[in-house]
């Protein structure tokens, strides 16, 4: 994030807080404190926009809506010390604002909307027909950088990179595809998770009123990666063809492999690294062959670049050969799909009430803001130059007392989509 | 549903809703509009029970699903013949709804039924034509669409290519119809990538329609038996504790009785035997019967049904029942007498005559229900004698004191089946679960004696 000047900040009551130059890793953590939070949400939460999409339309402005829904909506808050508080809900837009800009909350997450107001909820229990249930959720995935940690040489854990990024990109892309022409959901909302993935919020009506066993059924049917640190081979495809859907995937996947997963991440380039790949070749007699190979050419003039490249058409050329069975052949997708395809946490998209964190949310660890992210021009979306609290307190500053209203306009450019007007009105 | 006595005999069963389906295949969502006799009530259940049981004796042997349909098939026709072709129909709505009511009080009995309802709905669908199976759907409103020839061509390739890629073989592609449905409908192909989808539709061949239509069925049965429950209980259940509840809980328990048309043993009661037969086997009902026959020398209709029935399924042959019943009215009324007015009955029992029906005898829940008036004999002692006529009866069996308290407790607690049980053990000092069937009675009571016949011979002989 890169801001080593001096940052000035007027608070309301005009005290200057000074933010001195200080180390990479401090700097991070100096970027998120209960005062910046503060003015943040004092300021710039869109708090008008969250309001109007959680309220799909039933904003007690018209005859037929139904005025309770927001109430229902479960939020929970996490402060300061990790305090964590659950079954919260607010009666209108004011009510919202006044409670976070009060409590200040370091975490948002957003909940199920339940069929009686969350805090009432125990005293509407008790009966075998009365039992405090969900009603309606939106579909949720939750894409996680460290679920890649086996094929990511750049980084690990909860760093993230520009090498390493385009993962998320392959996940957007075949995920916002899959559920708007397989599923024929429309209204997908695309956020950035604050530090090392994406979050993908479906809100169609038909989608937020899927069961359990519904959202599990299609988290499955978007599953291809399977397994541990203990299993070998984590991608196995079976049959004479690819599903349609996972065709489709595949020319995704190929040319992101291709383009910048194998040079990223050099995957070829050490043995260390190959030895890993050809783990996934179900033919000794290949493997063995580009062993050779390939221990002969590391005193090769290449450029580092073109190491990982043209090993990788060596290989290709040996799996597609026609003198192969056609398993081996299959072992060709099988290994760009296990370098590639979307990794989805289950269990987040599994349950109505598991709750995800709200868009627009500042990260604690990274002092980033959620951002929304646009699918169709998900490739130049850059993580690391996302704004951080720092950097929007900054703009505030510079912008005097306009009141925030085009820093904010900023941030929501970021998300075109955010800012349609919901047709699922009434719905 | 409502039900309403006319007469104890007749149940008058009313339907909220209205409208008949064209298909041969209900989905049971209405009530019919029938005034129901109490036997048929009975009956119609009870041969729905047995399709319904040999389905699940079908699949639990793990039978191939085509030997499962066509045995399934076969005893649909057998059980659920009626004499008037339209009145199938009724038939097989009115026993549905009875053995809903039957299964409709605990979560096991719910599920049992609901399962095998499901096998036996998927069963007669998938055997309807295709045409017949569109009426169906959409005579009921389901959202599944056959997809036209055009649309059909825009997606062929896909089609064969999800065929190919879940090893279903390309070749089924060009023959089969393919319905469009909400993709809902499917999870488990959706989840295993089975099926291709589009827009939010899944496109499956007809085999897979019979599926989510059964599944349909099966959610729709669900929750019906819910709202049953809770119906019956809080309307009915009270006034109809002595008529229909018995018939009920006998049901639910799922013995079929053994039909005791034949008896078991094969080998045929002589007359001589009788007499001892009905004195230590009989059950009192019979017994009771056959000592007021020697008394009085004459029975009225009722007794006659009810013992002579038993006769025949314990093994008595016609000639020696003729023989018997002859010999019983003889001092009261001469033989030509007899044989004008009271043969043609007993031939008739055993099939000879007019309709040639060969009648089974009457089961446990059959007696209890009936209503012996005055001068009748017949009927279930523990649920029609008088306390103090039951205790002396049950003296007259010679039981022990214990015994007889033990019985007169059941019989307070209207537990008229577990009462004859408690009965058979005082009278043989072996354990008896309950009684369903006189006949039963009967053939455990012999089986227990041969035994200790044998035990006495083989400590004879080591002696």
């Amino acid at each position: 994030m890169g801001a080593d000047t001096e940052d000035h900040m007027e608070v309301e009551d005009h005290k200057e807080v000074k933010v001195e130059a200080v180390p990479e890793s401090r700097l991070v953590y100096d970027g998120f404190s209960p005062d910046y939070l503060r003015i943040y949400y004092g300021r710039l939460f869109p708090y008008a926009e969250m309001y109007k999409w959680l309220s799909y339309g039933h904003d007690g402005k018209h005859p037929g809506c139904d005025a309770s829904i927001m109430g229902r909506r479960e939020f929970s808050f996490t402060l300061e010390h990790d305090i964590y508080i659950r079954y919260l809900s607010f009666h209108d837009v004011s009510e919202m604002e006044a409670t976070i800009k009060s409590k200040c909350p370091h975490k948002i997450d957003i909940g199920a909307l339940y069929n009686v107001e969350p805090a009432k909820r125990t005293a509407y229990a008790g009966g075998s027909d009365r039992v405090f249930a969900p009603v309606e959720r939106e579909l949720v995935f939750d894409i996680d950088m460290t679920d890649y940690d086996d094929i990511r040489t750049c980084c690990s854990g909860a760093d993230i990179c520009l090498k390493c990024w385009p993962l998320m990109n392959i996940a957007i892309k075949i995920l916002d595809t899959v559920l708007r022409e397989d599923f024929g959901f429309e209204h997908l909302l695309w956020v950035y998770s604050g530090r090392r993935g994406v979050h993908c919020w479906v809100c169609d009506a038909r989608a937020r009123r899927l069961s359990n066993e519904a959202r599990s059924a299609i988290t499955r049917y978007l599953t291809l990666y399977k397994g541990n640190e203990n299993t070998t081979k984590k991608v196995s495809l079976t049959g004479p063809a690819l599903h349609p859907a996972l065709s489709r995937a595949y020319e995704i996947c190929r040319t992101y492999f291709e383009e910048h997963i194998l040079p990223n991440q050099e995957l070829l380039n050490s043995e260390g690294h190959f030895e890993k790949v050809l783990e996934l070749v179900p033919d000794e007699s290949v493997r063995a062959q580009m062993r050779d190979r390939w221990q002969d050419n590391r005193r090769a003039s290449v450029a580092k670049d073109g190491i990982s490249a043209s090993r990788w058409k060596q290989l290709k050329q040996a799996l597609e050969s026609k003198k192969v069975t056609p398993s081996v052949r299959r072992s060709l997708e099988e290994i760009i799909f296990s370098y590639t395809y979307p990794r989805i946490d289950i269990e987040v998209s599994k349950h109505m009430n598991h709750l995800l964190k709200a868009p627009f949310c500042i990260h604690p660890k990274t002092g980033r803001v959620c951002v929304p992210i646009d699918p169709q021009d998900c490739d130049n979306f850059d993580p690391t130059n996302v704004p951080t609290l720092a950097q929007l307190l900054n703009e505030l500053n510079a912008e005097g007392v306009k009141g925030g209203s085009e820093c904010r306009g900023n941030l929501l450019l970021h998300s075109p989509a955010f800012c349609l007007p919901w047709p699922d009105c009434l719905a | 549903m409502e039900f309403r006595s006319k007469s104890s005999s007749v149940v008058a069963v009313k339907a909220y809703g209205g409208g008949a389906g064209k298909s041969k295949v209900s989905m049971y969502l209405v009530a019919p509009e029938a005034d129901v006799a109490i036997e048929d009530f009975e009956q119609y259940a009870l041969d729905r029970l047995h399709v319904l049981i040999a389905i699940e004796e079908n699949r639990s042997r793990g039978k191939r699903a085509e030997d499962v349909e066509a045995a399934v098939m076969d005893l649909w026709r057998k059980h659920m013949r009626t004499v008037q072709s339209d009145d199938l129909l009724q038939k097989d709505v009115i026993s549905h709804f009875v053995l809903r009511l039957v299964h409709c009080r605990t979560e096991e009995l719910r599920r049992w039924f609901l399962e095998m309802e499901t096998a036996l709905f998927r069963i007669r669908f998938r055997m309807e034509s295709p045409e017949l199976q569109k009426a169906f759907i959409e005579e009921h409103k389901l959202p599944y669409k056959i997809i036209s020839a055009a649309e059909f061509d825009g997606m062929k390739e896909k089609l064969a290519q999800v065929m190919r890629a879940s090893g279903q073989g390309a070749g089924l592609v060009g023959e089969t119809a393919f319905y469009k449905v909400p993709f809902e409908e499917v999870l488990d192909l959706v989840a295993t990538r089975k099926v291709y989808i589009h827009q939010g539709h899944a496109y499956v061949p007809r085999e897979q329609l019979v599926t989510i239509v059964a599944n349909h069925f099966r959610s729709m049965l669900s929750q019906a038996l819910v709202l049953t429950n809770r119906n019956w209980t809080a309307m009915f259940a009270a006034q109809e504790e002595d008529r229909l509840t018995p018939i009920l809980e006998a049901l639910s328990k799922r013995y079929l009785a053994p039909d005791y048309s034949k008896s078991a043993s094969g080998s045929a009661v002589t007359l001589q035997e009788l007499d001892g037969l009905a004195m230590r086997s009989f059950p009192l009902c019979m017994r009771h019967l056959y000592l007021k026959l020697q008394e009085d020398r004459h029975l009225r209709h009722g007794g006659r049904q009810q013992l002579g029935l038993f006769l025949k399924g314990i093994g008595l042959k016609l000639d020696d029942a003729l023989a018997f019943w002859r010999g019983a009215f003889a001092p009261r009324m001469p033989a030509e007498k007899f044989d004008k007015e009271y043969a043609y009955n007993v031939r008739h029992n055993y099939g000879k005559e007019g309709k040639r029906t060969d009648y089974t005898p009457y089961s446990c829940m059959y007696i209890i229900m009936s209503s012996p008036g005055v001068g009748d004999h017949h009927g279930c002692p523990y649920r029609h004698f008088s306390p103090e006529n039951l205790h002396a009866a049950l003296s007259g069996m010679r039981l022990s004191p214990k015994s007889i308290d033990e019985v007169m407790e059941k019989t307070r607690g209207r537990h008229y089946q577990l009462a004859c049980a408690a009965t058979f053990e005082g009278a043989h000092s072996c354990q008896c679960d309950g009684i369903n069937h006189p006949n039963q009675y009967f053939e455990q009571s012999r089986k227990f004696l041969k035994e200790q016949a044998e035990k006495a011979t083989e400590m004879e002989t080591d002696s």
